[in-house]
């Protein structure tokens, strides 16, 4: 009868026994020791930027000069410009978006607006997404090269039976390459944008009679375009930078031409970069040209991110909603 | 009186419901139990021993009711009774949820809302919905209003700025605004927002006008505005609120049903079940004894 419903507790010390001053002296050191502690953690990493960055813009701004931002390699690359670089990179990240962008966005929104939550289906579609993400960079070089040049460049220049023109490492298979690399950052974005979208939004145009698709076209979208940025963003960032996707697939060792066509190879900065370091006849002499060309590299991703946020912003700021 | 849209299934399509009531004709409307002669107006929405599933979980059980055309009907009722799933049935917002099945019949002008090859889509414009909290889209006042009427196709400037001006005045929110359409609707206060998203539902022309708890998150000023606004529109649209607030329900509603865990109490003119309900429950809840 008198069996408490509560498990009966060993005696011990009460809370205000527990608290007593020199406990409350030996927590208030440890609070002390754990701020320094991760205060430094974050200071290391700030040491490590500076140091990252002021070594390549000492090393590099005395090169970085019009000529330098306007010129081709010369003499073997141990003299020169970028400027065919600087072009190449900038295409290829264009064409890397709008091959990804559509494809990823669309992808997105049947994922989080028309499939069924939760569905055997939609899930094993995530799974693959995220495993796609975890992919190496060189597999999607490898799998370019079989894919896209050898399969079905081949199989265009077989239909069209003028020799090969298709077939080989191009701009356009290159672009694919990335975009495929930036499927799943372009996909999770999008659907943490989706899902971003307060449920009330879509219960109100459905209610008016909208289709989904209007829905989704006239009110999801618009306000989950800030969200989609964000990823256009990531994805600009990652395939300014990455080089093993287009190793095999279109970047060009040296070119004397800007590429004029989607078949045309291309010059691209963490190629070159990759090119001056590795390759160079004279090492001395390239060294600056390392140098710049990295910062160029730094500052072009920079400058890319930096219009999508204001991009970004101004939209934000047009739905009036908050930054 | 306006031309009613058909929303009538193709003939092929009738519905093998077996023993389905002899459906009320659009026009000619014999009263249905429970409807006053010479106190309601023709029946416009009906419920006939309607079930609602979540998954396992009943929602509703076998409610069957009839709402008068242009009058105020007011659902009440504990949290979690169903009167809002009830209230979603009639724009079949609840097919947006997964796993919901409903059992029975739910009509519109006599039309069965939930047969094979019903347009959901021209149901949704017919039947508007205001929801608990405002929610404007992030488009400015004008976008909001002409949402609607865009999307089915209107495309003269002319004729959107009239009909926005139009329903802005019919919402009691012209003067407020007239200034500033091109201003996000954002920057509204609550109660703006919630008679701009009245707006927005008039601005397709429905006939009926579902609300659910659309005073609940608004100061008593704003709330007494909404309320005139109610009392207003009945003359032209029919209404169905949900609430919470018992005094509301007096204030503006013509008839009141009472809801208890999925099942219809009692549902009379709202007069008598304030002041004499025939169910010991109805009057416990509206005296204030639970819920």
């Amino acid at each position: 009868m008198s069996a408490s419903v509560f498990p009966s507790v060993a005696p011990g010390p009460s809370v205000r026994e527990l608290a007593n001053p020199s406990r409350r002296a030996a927590q208030a050191g440890w609070n002390v020791l754990w701020t320094g502690v991760t205060g430094l953690a974050t200071l290391w990493i700030v040491l490590i930027v500076a140091i990252i960055l002021g070594t390549i813009v000492i090393g590099g701004w005395r090169t970085v000069t019009p000529t330098f931002l306007l010129g081709n390699p010369e003499n073997g690359m141990t003299e020169g410009g970028i400027f065919p670089a600087i072009f190449g990179t900038v295409l290829l990240v264009f064409l890397m978006i709008i091959a990804v962008l559509p494809v990823g966005v669309l992808a997105a929104v049947y994922l989080h607006e028309y499939a069924r939550a939760n569905s055997p289906v939609t899930r094993a579609v995530r799974f693959a997404v995220n495993n796609l993400a975890g992919v190496p960079s060189i597999v999607f070089g490898l799998f370019g090269l079989g894919f896209f040049i050898q399969f079905v460049g081949r199989g265009i220049d077989g239909a069209l039976g003028q020799g090969v023109l298709f077939g080989q490492p191009a701009i356009v298979w290159a672009a694919l390459t990335l975009a495929l690399l930036n499927l799943p950052v372009v996909i999770v974005s999008t659907e943490e944008a989706l899902r971003a979208v307060p449920r009330a939004a879509r219960e109100g145009a459905l209610a008016l009679g909208a289709t989904r698709w209007q829905t989704v076209w006239h009110v999801v979208l618009p306000q989950a375009l800030p969200g989609v940025l964000t990823g256009a963003i990531l994805s600009v960032s990652r395939g300014a930078g990455e080089v093993a996707p287009i190793l095999f697939t279109g970047a060009a060792y040296y070119l004397p031409y800007l590429p004029t066509s989607l078949t045309d190879q291309f010059m691209e900065l963490g190629y070159h970069v990759y090119v001056l370091a590795t390759q160079s006849p004279n090492v001395e002499q390239t060294l600056p040209l390392l140098y710049g060309t990295v910062l160029v590299l730094l500052l072009l991703t920079f400058a890319l991110n930096f219009t999508a946020i204001v991009v970004r912003a101004r939209l934000r700021r047009r739905m009036g909603l908050r930054d | 009186m306006e031309a009613i849209v058909s929303i009538a299934p193709p003939p092929d399509s009738v519905p093998p419901a077996a023993p389905a009531p002899p459906r009320p004709q659009p026009r000619v409307h014999a009263p249905a139990e429970g409807a006053r002669p010479g106190t309601a107006g023709r029946e416009i929405l009906r419920a006939e021993a309607l079930s609602l599933f979540y998954g396992r979980a009943q929602a509703l059980h076998a409610v069957t009711l009839s709402i008068p055309e242009r009058s105020v009907t007011a659902l009440i009722g504990p949290s979690g009774c169903g009167k809002s799933t009830l209230l979603r049935v009639f724009n079949r917002m609840n097919d947006l949820i997964d796993g919901v099945r409903i059992e029975g019949t739910a009509m519109l002008d006599g039309t069965d809302l939930y047969a094979a090859g019903v347009d959901v889509v021209d149901l949704r414009r017919r039947v508007g919905m205001v929801f608990q909290r405002a929610n404007p889209f992030p488009k400015s006042i004008f976008e909001n209003v002409a949402f609607g009427p865009r999307m089915f196709g209107m495309k003269s400037s002319g004729e959107l700025d009239d009909l926005v001006e139009r329903t802005l005045r019919q919402a009691a929110l012209w003067d407020e605004v007239k200034d500033r359409l091109k201003d996000s609707a954002l920057r509204l206060s609550g109660g703006q927002q919630q008679r701009l998203c009245i707006a927005r539902s008039l601005a397709v022309d429905p006939e009926v006008l579902l609300m659910d708890e659309p005073a609940s998150a608004l100061d008593p000023t704003s709330t007494a505005k909404i309320e005139e606004l109610v009392l207003d529109l009945k003359t032209r649209y029919t209404i169905v609120v949900v609430t919470h607030n018992m005094q509301q329900a007096a204030r503006i509603s013509d008839r009141t049903a009472f809801l208890m865990q999925g099942r219809l109490v009692e549902y009379d003119a709202t007069a008598k079940i304030f002041t004499q309900p025939a169910e010991r429950l109805t009057e416990d809840y509206i005296s204030g004894r639970f819920g």
